[in-house]
């Protein structure tokens, strides 16, 4: 008998996936590495140090910068959300109609127009918004951040809502349920890993964000991307290895996190 | 009267589609379905059987007409308003609940108290026999509990009506041979009308009080088991309902309701005549395979007609014959009962004659 195709037996196969891989993780290996460095400057390793961990954490900026950061990733990421499942409902719940389409290029907006372009106009609009009402405080990246976080959280949350048997929906309907307890008692605790989902994702592009927040914020608003950047321009030193790292790790928890609470549900 | 109906459809139609693209998946339908009553809609897919039972639950509102549910009509009306429930072809159990917390999902919607829901939950778990799978996931059993569960999940409220779509037909044979057997033990103990839809006419014909033959959105027939059987009202009802043989002829004579039928295949059959019907010109006779017999072919005074044996289907209970009848166009099927050690005596190419049992064709319009 004739052996199955697969890709994996292909010629060239497994060396292009350890390039591939290489490619990835090394240069986050290395930056990793680094941030054990004892020495002054990342030009050469001296040996291996906690102290620019220390520094991080002593360093006033990093931690309101951090703080600034995680708040607003958990308002906008939650807002966010929020819209999103309500979207994710509204566009698979109905029948297919014409215009249907164009409401999906609406929602999933911020994924193809350029950052930059929305960030110049975010710039340009709340400049305004800042002269008539005299308000500049976070609140201005808390709504950016939201607008583009929704399509990130909608796409997980309509893919569950799609897999999810609309059946389930009819029998409580059909079992005494109004739609409100039906919404409650049925779809909800069915939806919540979409939701988790969508909400882990919003959390870490809110997080991630630099080219929207560097146009938006106002004096003294850097989140930690942003001054990183800042930083960065002026001198590298080990300490943005270790801020990374954090960064990295900080990352890694939240998708450990998502993969646990996802597997008690199923 | 009304007071005797579960539900009464009442000139009921349901539109899909706009414009060019509109079409009645159920057209001008009429029907009453009697309290405490087994009623099968019956017809092939694409029918509208399954747009009726929807509309009747909720999930659909009717395009015109009315249904009529204790006097009032229930067509606008949400799902969740009706009294009445459904066990869903996919089942539809909820899966983040155990079989318990299912099966009680209706009562605790309706607000009743916490220990009446229990009590109710312990009696439909003990009715449908799964006492000992109450705290399981419904991931958890099998497909033949499953169906057990959305049953006592449907009938856990007492609705006045219950509506079964398709419910066995994921079920392998002998399972769905005990199904049958549980359902008809349900119904009655439970005094609830069910409302069963299928496809599957030896379901229908074992199961139900009543059946309505639908096809193409319009209801053909609605009779017993036996009327539809035996007195089909039209050809397709005829054709759709067991296996049956069509005799194209003219009617020469008429008496005592019994037609002499000249046909050019099988000669002159004698056929029973439905009442109100205007007995001329031409006709179809049916007769079904299990009322002709065969016989000598060279002793033709007792046969009716003689042919060719084509095929020889051997179905264990009985053997189906097909025989091709001297026009060479027709082709003929019999069904004799086999008895036990019995030899096959025939093959495919002899020359056999073809009994037909006195007064059991029928004439039906063409």
């Amino acid at each position: 008998m004739a052996r199955r195709f697969s890709v994996q037996r292909q010629t060239g196969f497994a060396t292009i996936a350890i390039i591939c891989f290489f490619a990835l993780y090394l240069p986050i290996v290395v930056l990793v590495f680094y941030a054990f460095n004892s020495a002054d400057s990342l030009s050469s390793f001296q040996g291996l140090s906690l102290r620019w961990f220390a520094r991080a954490f002593e360093n006033r900026q990093v931690i309101d910068a951090s703080i600034r950061s995680l708040q607003i990733a958990a308002v906008a990421a939650t807002a966010a959300t929020i819209a999103a499942t309500m979207a994710a409902i509204a566009t698979t719940r109905t029948e297919p109609y014409r215009g249907l389409t164009l409401k999906y290029a609406f929602i999933n907006q911020p994924l193809m127009v350029p950052e930059i372009v929305t960030a110049v106009a975010l710039l340009i609009f709340f400049a305004r918004i800042k002269i008539w009402t005299g308000y500049n405080g976070l609140g201005y990246l808390i709504a950016a951040h939201t607008a583009f976080c929704v399509p990130f959280a909608y796409l997980p949350i309509r893919a569950r809502l799609e897999n999810m048997d609309s059946t389930l929906e009819k029998a409580a309907a059909d079992l005494y349920a109004t739609p409100w307890k039906a919404f409650r008692y049925v779809t909800l605790p069915l939806l919540w890993p979409g939701i988790l989902a969508g909400f882990m994702l919003a959390f870490v592009i809110s997080l991630d964000d630099v080219v929207i927040t560097e146009f938006v914020k106002s004096a003294g608003q850097d989140t930690l991307p942003t001054y990183m950047l800042g930083q960065i321009r002026r001198t590298i030193t080990p300490e943005m290895n270790a801020i990374s790292a954090l960064f990295l790790l900080l990352s890694i928890c939240v998708v450990i996190v998502f993969f646990v609470v996802n597997r008690k549900r199923v | 009267m009304a007071e005797s109906n579960a539900v009464e459809i009442r000139d009921v139609v349901k539109v899909f589609g706009f414009g060019e693209f509109a079409f009645s998946a159920v057209d001008h339908a009429s029907i009453a379905i009697r309290k405490n009553e087994f009623f099968t809609l019956l017809g092939p897919s694409g029918c509208g059987k399954t747009t009726l039972l929807r509309l009747i639950a909720g999930f659909e509102y009717p395009t015109s007409g009315e249904i009529i549910l204790n006097g009032e009509d229930i067509g606008t009306m949400p799902p969740f308003k009706r009294p009445i429930n459904t066990v869903f072809q996919s089942y539809a159990l909820f899966p983040h609940m155990t079989v318990a917390e299912n099966i009680g999902f209706g009562l605790t919607m309706l607000g009743r108290p916490k220990q009446e829901v229990r009590d109710r939950v312990a009696a439909m778990l003990k009715l449908v026999r799964m006492e000992k799978l109450a705290d399981r996931r419904t991931s958890q059993i099998s497909g033949g509990q499953q169906q057990r569960v959305a049953l006592a999940r449907a009938l856990a409220p007492k609705p006045k009506v219950l509506l079964l779509d398709e419910p066995l037909s994921a079920l392998d044979y002998k399972l769905r041979k005990d199904m049958q057997i549980e359902l008809k033990r349900l119904q009655a103990e439970t005094g609830i009308t069910f409302i069963f839809v299928t496809h599957d006419q030896e379901e229908a014909l074992t199961m139900s009080d009543r059946i309505a033959v639908m096809s193409a959105g319009k209801i053909l027939q609605v009779d017993s088991p036996r009327a539809i059987y035996d007195a089909p009202a039209d050809r397709f009802v005829a054709d759709f309902i067991g296996e049956t043989n069509f005799l194209r002829g003219r009617i020469g004579s008429v008496s005592d309701g019994i037609a002499q039928v000249d046909t050019p295949m099988a000669g002159r059959v004698s056929a029973t005549l439905p009442r109100d019907f205007v007995a001329e010109g031409d006709v179809t006779v049916v007769l079904r395979p299990e009322h002709a017999a065969l016989c000598a072919a060279d002793e033709p005074s007792g046969c009716q007609t003689t042919g060719t044996l084509e095929n020889i289907v051997y179905f264990g209970t009985d053997t189906h014959y097909h025989v091709r009848l001297g026009d060479g166009e027709t082709q003929f099927m019999l069904r004799e009962q086999n008895k036990p050690l019995q030899r096959q005596r025939l093959s495919v190419g002899d020359r056999v004659g073809i009994r037909f049992e006195p007064n059991a064709a029928r004439v039906l319009r063409n």
